[in-house]
């Protein structure tokens, strides 16, 4: 009993793990731009598929196709911003979520039409397969690394924030835009390589999730209720907020499923929308 | 930049009285239906869908056309009609279509007015969140009672009884035609009266600038849970129509792509006008009828392109383009003459 409910979150925190390193990106452009992007992961799917791609016809290493997911995804990211993301800043929320859903729709057609719509399989390599045993309590290897990951990327975030003057940058045209191009920020640029950060970061997760999300032409429109719940509960603009939430539906969803399979998603739906209503803008929100 | 268009006075349209007189074209709109029951006597549960898809779309312009709310989740109304209305004659035996099409309503009424307090107070992000976490909630319901509602199977053995206690639904569609355009029709008297009412023209404002309307004397949440209400209520006759004269209800009816294909057909029509939601629906269903038999996936595709244009740059579809180029076109007859 007791290690059930130890893997159990276990798997969640892994779970929630990979839900905060898709959705970080999401939350920050959300809070930077005040964009309702819906089309957040179509990146992570094109990370994902980069991934296969690269492992099934060119024989690239698992680990060596990650990086090369994620700069697809930011390439991807950044072109996007700057044809067509960038115009619609300033429009209603109706705009943007109807262009999001419409390159969503464009996105899984392309994707079913190149690749199938079959699920992607992926091979790890024999390193991360398996089981260690902790104090007689098994635990899966690869959702070991996937935490390891995040948490390495989730403290780089941290100080490239916190510490550079990229960060800076960020977070002076997040609290205020007016005033940052003001003081000399090319807050157009800031927005361009923070959506490219964003998006270069769901493609990583992407890559990495292959094994636990899965990967098929639906990804984006699948998983959509999970980054936004992560996004709108966390709070947009930070990342303790995301960071927080993802966990907690991490743990919730994979309990759920496991303890009352019979209810299924229903329990993250309530949950949703009753922290949203306790919290409004967010568990953690930036304008404290 | 001519001297002209520097005096406002002159640019700003006339003040808009709640005018309730029926145009023209109007009355010519609604004598199409019935060129196409004498001109395409094979295609009339296409039409009658058309027309279903239309009131639906009604539904939502009401909510986002004309009251500013954002809505990913209207299906939920849609779907709560139509299984109400089903479940009524497959498990209860009840499949008298007019008082079956009422209860559904007033289901669907209730369930809009219970969550929309929940969504006219949240911001634009908060709505969305919860319009598509209700929708969700209710989809797995359906998709969880397996036993109640044949969750993913669809709910089968829908028996509609004659409308009236005359009209026999047949196989040709002929009854669920006059049936869905009559409700139809009544149905858009309604909203068109809500909407050209001093109540109507409240709405606009709360859409323009919801902060400043307490200053005139407007409770604005209490208007937009009325609109609210009265749109679920709505969407829930238009799911109920579509179980009736189908005799079958499909899970779809609560999914996510099926709200996402509902703001489509509305903004493919134009927002905020009524007969855009009409326009779009016939669009909309002529476009899936055609593209859809060549190749579903090319469909998604051409979809999703042609939203990403719509809102690059035909702002206000359809009939926005239309009215956009009627007023160019006086634009340039008033500057010829001067």
């Amino acid at each position: 009993m007791l290690s059930n409910l130890v893997g159990v979150l276990f798997d969640g925190i892994a779970f929630g793990a990979l839900l905060f390193l898709i959705s970080v990106g999401l939350s920050i452009t959300m809070g930077l731009m005040n964009f309702v992007n819906l089309a957040h992961g179509a990146f992570a799917m094109l990370g994902g598929y980069v991934c296969v791609e690269l492992m099934n016809r060119m024989g690239v290493p698992f680990l060596a196709t990650l990086p090369i997911a994620f700069i697809a995804a930011a390439v991807a990211g950044f072109v996007l911003e700057r044809t067509l993301y960038q115009r619609l800043y300033r429009a209603s929320a109706l705009d943007q979520v109807l262009f999001s859903i419409g390159l969503v729709f464009m996105v899984i057609a392309a994707a079913t039409f190149v690749w199938g719509p079959t699920q992607q399989p992926v091979f790890l390599p024999d390193f991360l397969k398996g089981q260690v045993s902790v104090f007689g309590i098994g635990l899966g290897i690869y959702r070991l690394f996937l935490i390891g990951v995040v948490v390495l990327v989730t403290i780089a975030l941290g100080l490239i924030i916190e510490q550079t003057r990229f960060g800076a940058m960020i977070r002076a045209s997040v609290d205020n835009q007016q005033a940052s191009a003001g003081m000399g920020i090319n807050v157009n640029r800031v927005f361009s390589l923070t959506f490219a950060l964003g998006s270069g970061m769901a493609g990583l997760g992407g890559g990495l999730g292959i094994d636990v999300l899965g990967l098929d032409p639906t990804f984006p429109l699948k998983y959509m209720v999970y980054f936004l719940i992560v996004v709108a509960v966390g709070g947009a603009g930070t990342i303790k907020g995301p960071l927080l939430a993802a966990i907690l539906l991490g743990i919730f969803d994979v309990a759920g499923k496991y303890y009352v399979p019979q209810v299924g998603a229903f329990v993250i739906y309530g949950m949703m929308v009753v922290l949203l209503l306790l919290f409004p803008s967010g568990l953690i929100s930036r304008r404290a | 930049m001519n001297l002209k268009s520097l005096s406002i006075i002159d640019n700003l349209p006339a003040p808009r009285v709640p005018n309730d007189r029926w145009h023209k074209l109007e009355y010519l709109f609604w004598v199409l239906p019935f060129v196409v029951y004498f001109l395409f006597p094979n295609h009339l549960v296409l039409a009658s869908q058309i027309m279903i898809l239309g009131l639906f779309a009604l539904s939502l312009d009401l909510i986002v056309g004309y009251a500013g709310i954002v809505s990913l989740g209207h299906a939920a109304f849609f779907g709560l009609g139509a299984y109400t209305s089903g479940l009524l004659s497959a498990r209860y035996g009840w499949g008298e279509p007019i008082s079956a099409l009422l209860i559904s309503a007033a289901l669907a009424a209730l369930l809009g007015y219970i969550t929309s307090f929940l969504v006219v107070r949240g911001h634009e992000l908060t709505q969305l969140m919860v319009t598509l976490g209700i929708g969700l909630m209710l989809y797995e319901v359906a998709n969880k009672a397996t036993d109640f509602t044949g969750g993913a199977d669809g709910l089968w053995g829908i028996e509609t009884w004659p409308v009236l206690g005359m009209f026999e639904i047949d196989l040709y569609g002929k009854t669920g035609f006059f049936y869905s355009l009559v409700v139809l029709f009544l149905m858009f008297l309604l909203a068109r009266r809500i909407v050209s009412s001093t109540f109507g023209l409240s709405l606009i404002g709360i859409r323009e600038g919801a902060r400043r309307m307490p200053a005139i004397g407007v409770n604005v949440e209490r208007r937009l849970v009325a609109i609210y209400t009265v749109s679920a209520a709505m969407a829930g006759v238009a799911g109920a129509l579509l179980a009736q004269t189908t005799q079958f209800v499909s899970l779809d009816a609560l999914g996510f792509v099926r709200s996402a294909d509902l703001m489509i057909v509305l903004v493919l029509g134009g927002t905020g006008r009524l007969y855009g939601a009409l326009i779009g629906a016939v669009v909309f269903m002529f476009a899936h009828h055609y593209i859809s038999d060549i190749n579903p996936v090319y469909w998604q595709f051409w979809l999703g392109l042609l939203l990403i244009v719509i809102v690059m740059v035909g702002r206000g579809g359809i009939l926005g383009s239309i009215e956009n180029m009627l007023e160019r076109r006086r634009e340039r007859l008033a500057g010829g003459r001067s």
